[in-house]
């Protein structure tokens, strides 16, 4: 019942934007701008013809190299940047100028190293997530508190315990929340990437459809299966929030 | 009567505090926090440190338990200077320090290097039972109450063996009630287990309560003001004459007039 109450308010504003929408379609009489029905159907076109699966399948493999590699590279980067001082002052500064650095703006370069392939979208989703990761996990080993490593240090426990069952399931928390920020941009990355120079992807699937015949059903049609596939990896990334040894940090 | 730097019983000294001073940089300037503190304790003895608040209990634990160093004199543990912490001598503070991402076993069994698991698995839940958290090893820390995460630090404490506990306010965390059962639970663990005992404490009544000696400590730049042996056999009754009269002496070096509170 009060899952209910919750989830009718937001319904009803998408049902609302959906209806004002069709309406104003139909008012003007738009030749380009699609109802919604004609999403509906230009997506079950999408569907018929096997190309929408294509598509998600591609650029989630972008995503999912990319980011996979930014995990590998970030858990542990930020873990030795986060313990050993030298190491913090040494890198921080370098990545604290990476960081705004818009990963869009990394596309002539990627273009210009890996070439038009599926090596460009997933070096740019790398270079988007790691950063955010790398940040998380350090200021995750900073923000241990003290009585831990006390507690560690007074049981005289050797460097692989202290690690193995202190620092780390410490931050991971911090990691998940890293995870879940660089998953995110990563996210936004791919279709971006996608746009300029590839020929399959969501992103592809958009810009496609728009210069090949003004399909604007299928570019709402797009729109919304990302924003959905957003979603759903969000929601993914929150299971892991419910894993029982990081619930300590989140049970209050 | 106050007894001045008198070793309470015959025994071996386990830990030997010797002319320990200690000062920290401010922003106002240098704090002088401990001047000079000497005393003795020996093995198996239970000696409470009580004094005001801002006296520098904690910095005279931490010092003691070799967390950190004192700018001059020095701590020895069975005639060792200790330069830094070991499991021969576990802390336990008023925060607590109980894993929150580990089970209670897998806390207890923390400390414990080299044994077969299956050893280390009894032995947590020898001591799991020992404190009352028999059917709660599988349980995460925030799944318990307050005073059953004392008990888990307790445990874990004692699954290594050590043959110190030093206490810094252990129990200060805890309501009235739930305060006097720990003691009660310490002073019944300790029959059987007879560790050494350095008991930092605020509560006059719990010193006398635990320990079989108090040294009472002056305001900064701390020093020790008097010291009282505690001569009641276990278990005390609190309410008796005697107990009282030792309540209100220490109250007194205190600078607490116990008769009009």
């Amino acid at each position: 019942m009060i899952a209910a109450k919750q989830v009718l308010p937001a319904i009803a504003v998408i049902a609302l934007i959906i209806g004002v929408w069709w309406a104003v379609v139909v008012m003007t009489a738009s030749v380009v701008f699609p109802t919604p029905w004609q999403v509906v159907t230009g997506t079950i076109e999408l569907i018929r013809d096997g190309t929408l699966w294509e598509h998600i399948g591609a650029s989630l493999f972008r995503v999912g190299s990319g980011f996979g590699l930014a995990v590998i590279v970030a858990v542990p980067l930020g873990l030795w940047m986060g313990w050993v001082r030298g190491a913090y002052v040494t890198l921080n500064p370098l990545f604290q100028m990476l960081r705004p650095i818009s990963p869009i703006a990394w596309i002539p370069i990627a273009i210009l190293w890996f070439g038009v392939g599926n090596l460009s979208p997933i070096f740019l989703i790398f270079i988007s997530s790691v950063f955010p990761m790398v940040v998380q996990t350090t200021a995750g080993v900073h923000t241990i508190e003290k009585r831990y490593l006390r507690a560690a240090a007074n049981f005289g426990v050797s460097r692989a315990t202290l690690f193995r069952q202190v620092v780390i399931p410490a931050v991971l928390p911090q990691i998940i929340v890293g995870m879940r920020i660089g998953l995110g941009v990563a996210w936004l990355v791919v279709v971006a990437a996608e746009m300029i120079a590839l020929r399959s992807g969501l992103g592809y699937l958009i810009i496609d459809s728009r210069n090949a015949g003004n399909r604007y059903d299928l570019v709402i049609a797009g729109m919304i299966i990302i924003g959905l596939i957003g979603l759903l990896l969000d929601g993914l990334m929150r299971l892991l929030e419910g894993l029982k040894v990081v619930r300590w940090r989140y049970a209050h | 009567m106050p007894t001045r730097d008198m070793p309470s019983r015959i025994a071996p000294s386990r830990i030997s505090v010797d002319g320990v001073g200690k000062s920290f940089t401010t922003e106002q300037g240098a704090l002088h926090v401990l001047d000079n503190i000497s005393f003795e304790v020996g093995d198996g003895d239970i000696v409470a440190i009580v004094g005001p608040s801002g006296c520098g209990k904690s910095t005279l634990m931490n010092i003691v338990a070799g967390f950190d160093r004192p700018d001059r004199g020095a701590v020895s543990v069975d005639g060792i200077v200790q330069t830094k912490p070991s499991s021969r001598g576990i802390l336990i503070s008023q925060a607590g320090s109980v894993f929150p991402w580990l089970t209670v076993q897998q806390n207890l069994m923390f400390g414990l290097n080299g044994q077969a698991h299956g050893d280390k698995k009894q032995l947590a839940d020898h001591y799991a039972e020992m404190v009352g958290l028999k059917g709660f090893e599988a349980r995460y820390p925030h799944e318990l109450s307050g005073g059953m995460l004392k008990r888990a630090e307790l445990a874990r404490a004692l699954v290594v063996k050590p043959e110190i506990l030093y206490m810094d306010e252990p129990f200060s965390a805890l309501d009235a009630l739930l305060h006097l059962r720990m003691r009660n639970e310490l002073l019944r663990i300790l029959e059987q287990e007879r560790h050494t005992v350095l008991l930092i404490t605020h509560d006059v009544e719990e010193a006398i309560h635990v320990a079989n000696r108090v040294i009472v400590l002056s305001a900064r730049p701390t020093t020790i003001k008097a010291t009282f042996d505690v001569p009641f056999p276990h278990p005390r009754k609190l309410s008796s004459a005697p107990v009282q009269e030792l309540r209100a002496a220490i109250l007194r070096e205190l600078g607490v007039d116990s008769y009009s509170t």
